[in-house]
């Protein structure tokens, strides 16, 4: 291992990424009530306060609820995009994905706001519902992009093998693709719950009075004296999506070492 | 009879099974993103209405002439568009030695690794990561802590937060990812040997980078650029965090049209102008580089 500028930028870099994430646990663990240095001792009192809050308990109900409808529901979407994304050729259909992909590219606020207005529109009460299909709008191109890698490592001749051996579409889809795309289902449906459970604008606009839990984190952000409470509900958030994405990395990796495929790495 | 057969024959094809395939996703990307697009172009060219009727279905093109006229709104579609510009520049160009050192010098194995450490802070909360950036950069921060504490200023800096270098930095951290996966990704797509060539033919390391490796990376800096550049102009909470007074941006006056002040036609005129604005940017952008991707694909 030479010294190298290259390595020592690149290491700095992942400081700079993860500072913010380091200072969190400090500030969560401290038993001062101003989120500033110096600390001032340890304390695990901001804990035990999230334990007896109510509004809080219903925000992280609400979100659960809504995360894994989203997950469920984006997944199975994009299990649809992905399969005819990398098995068919039919015109138009650049054209298609690319419209369904379009919300990874566009600015958030301008989605929250076209779907408000539609939703008023029709009529469709703001609430958990408006939110749900606003996430699935925005979870779903992610799903896309981890399911596409599942299914592009398939080898189409498996498929072929089992409708010679007279399985039906149906039945080849279940005992074949499935088992082997499983890794990357799990994953996109991980990926799709930590988007939607950290998801903030859209809940915001269309969600009307009902509270998820970055609604209650916003709201608490203008107390200074609820500040310690949201580290420390921070805190473990960030090891919850760590664990998560430990686990969604996981699975797809052995879905691409399933596959045969050579591993490239990476969400996204 | 001809026809059905030729009906059955397509029911049987490719083509077929793959509009079945695409349509579940597709008629949703339809219904919740065309047509609510749609919907909003409609509305800012219709008349506000107050008391019980929303909107009064009368065209009108005075919300844009209402939105281009207010020099508010004019200032901050400048520094909306300034500030992902230069979000984007400072992005970018901090991402690119990182996605050529995971490229080029971390070993195969090792590779995925340093991605998924890259996308983890990516991943936690989004309003507190935020948050945590006005501590570190606030009035009695990290940063003022630590430079008071090593005697090199006597007080605190106050112009490190609450402005518009706040929200570069800020917003230049969220988007980090988006920078380096796809620059990452061009890299990889590099033919080695192409660069052993270079180097064959007498070039030296910096001109074989100039020459070779910088160009074939092309598409993956302008996919980078573009997937920067869109988002952070429509961004709410870092401005609305991190940024006070002098750093709101425009995605702030469109929540104000729309949750406090009601007028729906307005905001969706400066909405649809916004869209424009970006949509304008980002096509110059893509022809001025149009050679990089020529043969690309």
């Amino acid at each position: 291992m030479k010294f190298s500028w290259l390595r020592v930028y690149s290491w700095l870099y992942l400081v700079f990424l993860f500072a913010p994430v380091f200072l969190l646990p400090l500030f969560a663990f401290n038993e001062g009530t101003i989120i500033a240095f110096p600390l001032q001792g340890f304390s695990l009192r901001w804990f035990a306060a999230l334990l007896d809050n109510q509004s809080l308990h219903e925000a992280v109900g609400n979100s659960l609820t809504i995360a894994v409808t989203v997950a469920v529901a984006s997944t199975a979407l994009g299990i649809f995009a992905a399969r005819a994304a990398t098995r068919y050729d039919f015109r138009g259909k650049g054209a298609m994905i690319g419209l369904i992909m379009l919300p990874l590219v566009m600015p958030e606020v301008i989605l929250a706001v076209a779907l408000l207005v539609v939703f008023l529109q029709i009529a469709l009460p703001l609430g958990m519902v408006a939110i749900i299909l606003g996430h699935i709008l925005v979870c779903t191109p992610f799903c896309i992009a981890i399911l596409n890698g599942a299914f592009l490592s398939l080898d189409k001749s498996l498929e072929e093998a089992a409708y010679d051996l007279g399985e039906t579409r149906m039945s080849t889809f279940r005992l074949i693709i499935l088992p082997l795309v499983m890794p990357g289902i799990i994953s996109s449906l991980l990926i799709a719950f930590i988007i939607s459970l950290d998801e903030f604008i859209m809940a915001f606009f269309v969600g009307g009075t009902t509270v998820t839990l970055p609604i209650y984190i916003f709201s608490q952000l203008r107390f200074p004296a609820g500040l310690p409470v949201i580290m420390a509900l921070g805190t473990i958030l960030v090891c919850l999506s760590i664990l998560l994405l430990s686990i969604a990395e996981y699975f797809r990796r052995r879905g691409v070492a399933r596959t045969g495929a050579k591993d490239t790495g990476g969400f996204l | 009879m001809a026809d059905g057969a030729r009906a059955g024959r397509f029911t049987r094809s490719q083509a077929f099974s793959g509009y079945v395939m695409i349509s579940p996703p597709f008629l949703y990307a339809v219904l919740m993103l065309g047509a609510p697009l749609v919907a909003v172009i409609v509305l800012s060219f219709l008349t506000d209405g107050s008391g019980g009727q929303r909107i009064i279905p009368e065209f009108t093109t005075a919300n844009y002439a209402e939105a281009w006229a207010d020099p508010l709104n004019r200032l901050l579609w400048m520094r909306s568009v300034f500030v992902s510009l230069m979000v984007t520049l400072a992005t970018v160009i901090l991402a690119f030695p990182i996605a050529y050192y995971i490229s080029f010098v971390v070993r195969p194995e090792k590779k995925s690794l340093w991605l998924f450490l890259i996308t983890i802070p990516f991943w936690t909360s989004y309003l507190i990561r935020v948050f945590l950036w006005k501590v570190i950069l606030g009035y009695s921060g990290v940063v003022n802590s630590a430079l008071l504490g090593l005697g090199i200023i006597d007080e605190p800096l106050q112009w490190i937060n609450y402005n518009v270098g706040a929200v570069i930095l800020t917003l230049a951290h969220a988007y980090a990812p988006f920078a380096i996966l796809p620059i990452f990704v061009a890299l990889e797509k590099i033919d080695r040997s192409l660069l052993e060539a270079g180097q064959d033919l007498g070039e030296s390391k910096a001109m074989t980078f100039l020459r070779v490796t910088l160009p074939l990376a092309m598409p993956g800096v302008i996919g980078a650029t573009l997937i920067v550049f869109i988002p952070t102009v429509g961004d709410y909470v870092t401005p609305q965090l991190v940024g006070g007074p002098e750093g709101r941006l425009i995605a702030n006056m469109i929540q104000l049209q729309f949750l406090k002040l009601d007028n729906y036609p307005l905001g969706s005129a400066i909405s649809v102008t916004t869209m424009v604005i970006v949509g304008v940017i980002s096509l110059l952008f893509l022809l001025a580089n149009r050679r990089f991707l020529r043969g690309q694909r």
